[in-house]
């Protein structure tokens, strides 16, 4: 059988993560954990003057999925402002992953999504942030 | 030794696919396990033939039903040597049966100062619901701790289970070790102190002969669904003296003998505590899954379980950075958990699933014992009757597949 999920890219991120570490200074930082499956991701984020993200960085470890859905993510939002960050989708990333996930899955792959809006809502209630999801 | 090919075809599931031109290789029997046509076919035969509710009605149905979930009972007794069928109480799984006693007996004989003692290789189930007793009635948990090869240390177990120890539930089988505990030597341990014992039977009873009159112990849980019996079915055996005394878990119909506006009096046992219509064709389907272990012989099973999981534990070694967790196999059931260094279980359990084999990946309802071990989660083979040597040549062969996948 082919390897729909674990293409070369996937791989490439999992071995060699883009945006990893921790920005200090930072404007906000998140950590939050998958605790079904130990993943953990952390995202710090650095505004410019017109809210936009200046820089963005990450670090955790999980599975190969979540890994590479964070270095997507953060490649992602750089330029972008803070309330287009708010309003990023699931569908965005679950394009740019760009590979088919059973249900319990697309967990792994949207908990940086999950994190970094936490993170942009200044951690909200957990019900606005569902809204927000 | 078990006729393989024989029992092969009593599970239809196994001739199924995994994905088109991908057969089949299920081992995630920890999890649960599949079902027999006996099993399927008892529960068939129920809705097409006597579907009526239990206990109650005076036609035919009825009694037909009451008499078959009442059958069930007696043979569910006769399976783990229970003294009367009234000792044993069908739930909905493990889970509740456990809720049960806490609930029950805990809450109307544990005191302040009083403890629970429990292990650290615990199942979730198997912790919870005395976290929650404890809080409520401020008393304090305590853990036997293991060590680092699965296997309980009880050098200090005079310090952890003394005259304060009120209850004492532990697990008869680690469901990610394998481990099987030494419950008689556990269970007179308790006696000796005065504590009431709870056996998690969820991995042992499938797998293993258990006796709970040899054993001594005085509450006994476990799950149909991974004994080839069907979900939302397990059973609570308890010892006659305490369930006479302990007042009802849920309430309403069937468990009381008279109702007023002012009051109720309980049902004998076992019916005090089976409020509502119970699972009827799922307490039949448990029936015909004990005729079923029996019939194969609970010796065997076990003795078949032993060699797969030392073929497994062998070959699976070849696997470049297999870290294993748990026992040597004299000590273990069969179950085998693993890790490959630098691979997260669930990328393994995604590429082994590409190859048709169904394990679990995570942390298997154990937290605690994953934090112990300072690992994340892990990847778990579990194994059953129907399991074969080729089925464990093509785990590893995969195994060699998801490193090669992840350029290892």
């Amino acid at each position: 059988m082919e390897d729909s999920i674990y293409r070369e890219q996937i791989i490439d991120l999992y071995e060699n993560p883009l945006n990893f570490g921790r920005l200090d200074p930072a404007d906000f930082i998140y950590e939050e954990d998958n605790p079904l499956c130990g993943d953990v991701i952390e995202i710090s984020v650095r505004l410019d003057e017109q809210n936009r993200v200046e820089d963005v960085n990450w670090q955790g470890h999980g599975c190969a999925i979540s890994q590479a859905s964070a270095s997507l993510l953060t490649e992602e939002i750089k330029g972008k402002t803070l309330d287009e960050v708010k309003a990023f989708s699931k569908e965005q990333l679950l394009d740019l992953l760009g590979i088919q996930l059973s249900m319990t899955r697309v967990k792994c792959a949207l908990l940086s999504l999950k994190v970094l809006k936490a993170g942009a809502y200044g951690m909200p209630d957990p019900d606005e942030l569902r809204k927000a999801l | 030794m078990l006729n393989l090919t024989s029992i092969q075809k009593d599970f239809p599931i196994l001739e199924v696919e995994a994905h088109p031109g991908v057969p089949l290789v299920y081992l995630d029997n920890a999890a649960t396990s599949q079902k027999p046509v006996q099993v399927i076919e008892a529960m068939d035969v129920y809705y097409r033939e006597y579907n009526a509710n239990v206990h109650r009605g005076i036609h035919r149905l009825s009694e037909e039903a009451t008499e078959a979930y009442e059958s069930a009972r007696e043979r569910i007794a006769r399976f783990i040597n229970a003294p009367d069928p009234a000792t044993v109480i069908f739930t909905r799984n493990t889970t509740e049966a456990i809720n049960l006693v806490a609930w029950s007996w805990g809450r109307t004989n544990l005191k302040p100062g009083d403890e629970i003692l429990l292990t650290e290789m615990e199942h979730h189930s198997n912790i919870v619901p005395w976290q929650l007793l404890a809080e409520e009635k401020g008393v304090k948990v305590r853990y036997i701790p293991f060590l680092d090869n699965g296997i309980l240390d009880l050098t200090n177990l005079s310090d952890l289970l003394t005259e304060r120890t009120k209850i004492f539930a532990f697990t008869a089988m680690s469901n990610v070790f394998g481990t099987i505990n030494p419950t008689k030597k556990l269970v007179a341990a308790a006696r000796a102190v005065g504590a009431i014992t709870v056996v998690d039977a969820a991995q042992s009873v499938p797998h293993l002969p258990v006796d709970v009159q040899d054993l001594d112990c005085d509450f006994l849980a476990f799950s149909g669904h991974k004994m080839c019996g069907p979900t939302g079915i397990g059973i609570l055996y308890g010892k006659r003296a305490l369930l006479e005394k302990m007042p009802p878990f849920l309430s309403g119909g069937d468990m009381i003998r008279r109702v007023t506006l002012e009051g109720s009096s309980w049902n004998d046992l076992p019916w005090k505590f089976e409020a509502g219509t119970p699972s009827i064709a799922e307490g039949i389907g448990l029936g015909a899954a004990v005729d079923y272990l029996s019939t194969v012989g609970m010796d065997a099973i076990h003795a078949h379980e032993q060699f797969i999981t030392d073929y497994a534990l062998e070959a699976l070694s070849e696997v470049k950075d297999m870290q294993f967790l748990g026992p040597p196999v004299a000590q273990r059931g069969g179950v085998v958990s693993f890790n490959l260094t630098g691979l997260h279980p669930h990328d393994i359990s995604q590429v082994l699933d590409q190859d048709g084999i169904a394990i679990r990946a995570g942390h298997h309802c154990a937290m605690p014992l994953h934090q112990r071990l300072c690992i994340l989660a892990s990847a778990r083979a579990s194994f059953y009757l129907y399991t074969r040597p080729e089925d464990i040549d093509r785990l590893v062969t995969s195994l060699h597949r998801v490193r090669k996948v992840f350029r290892l």
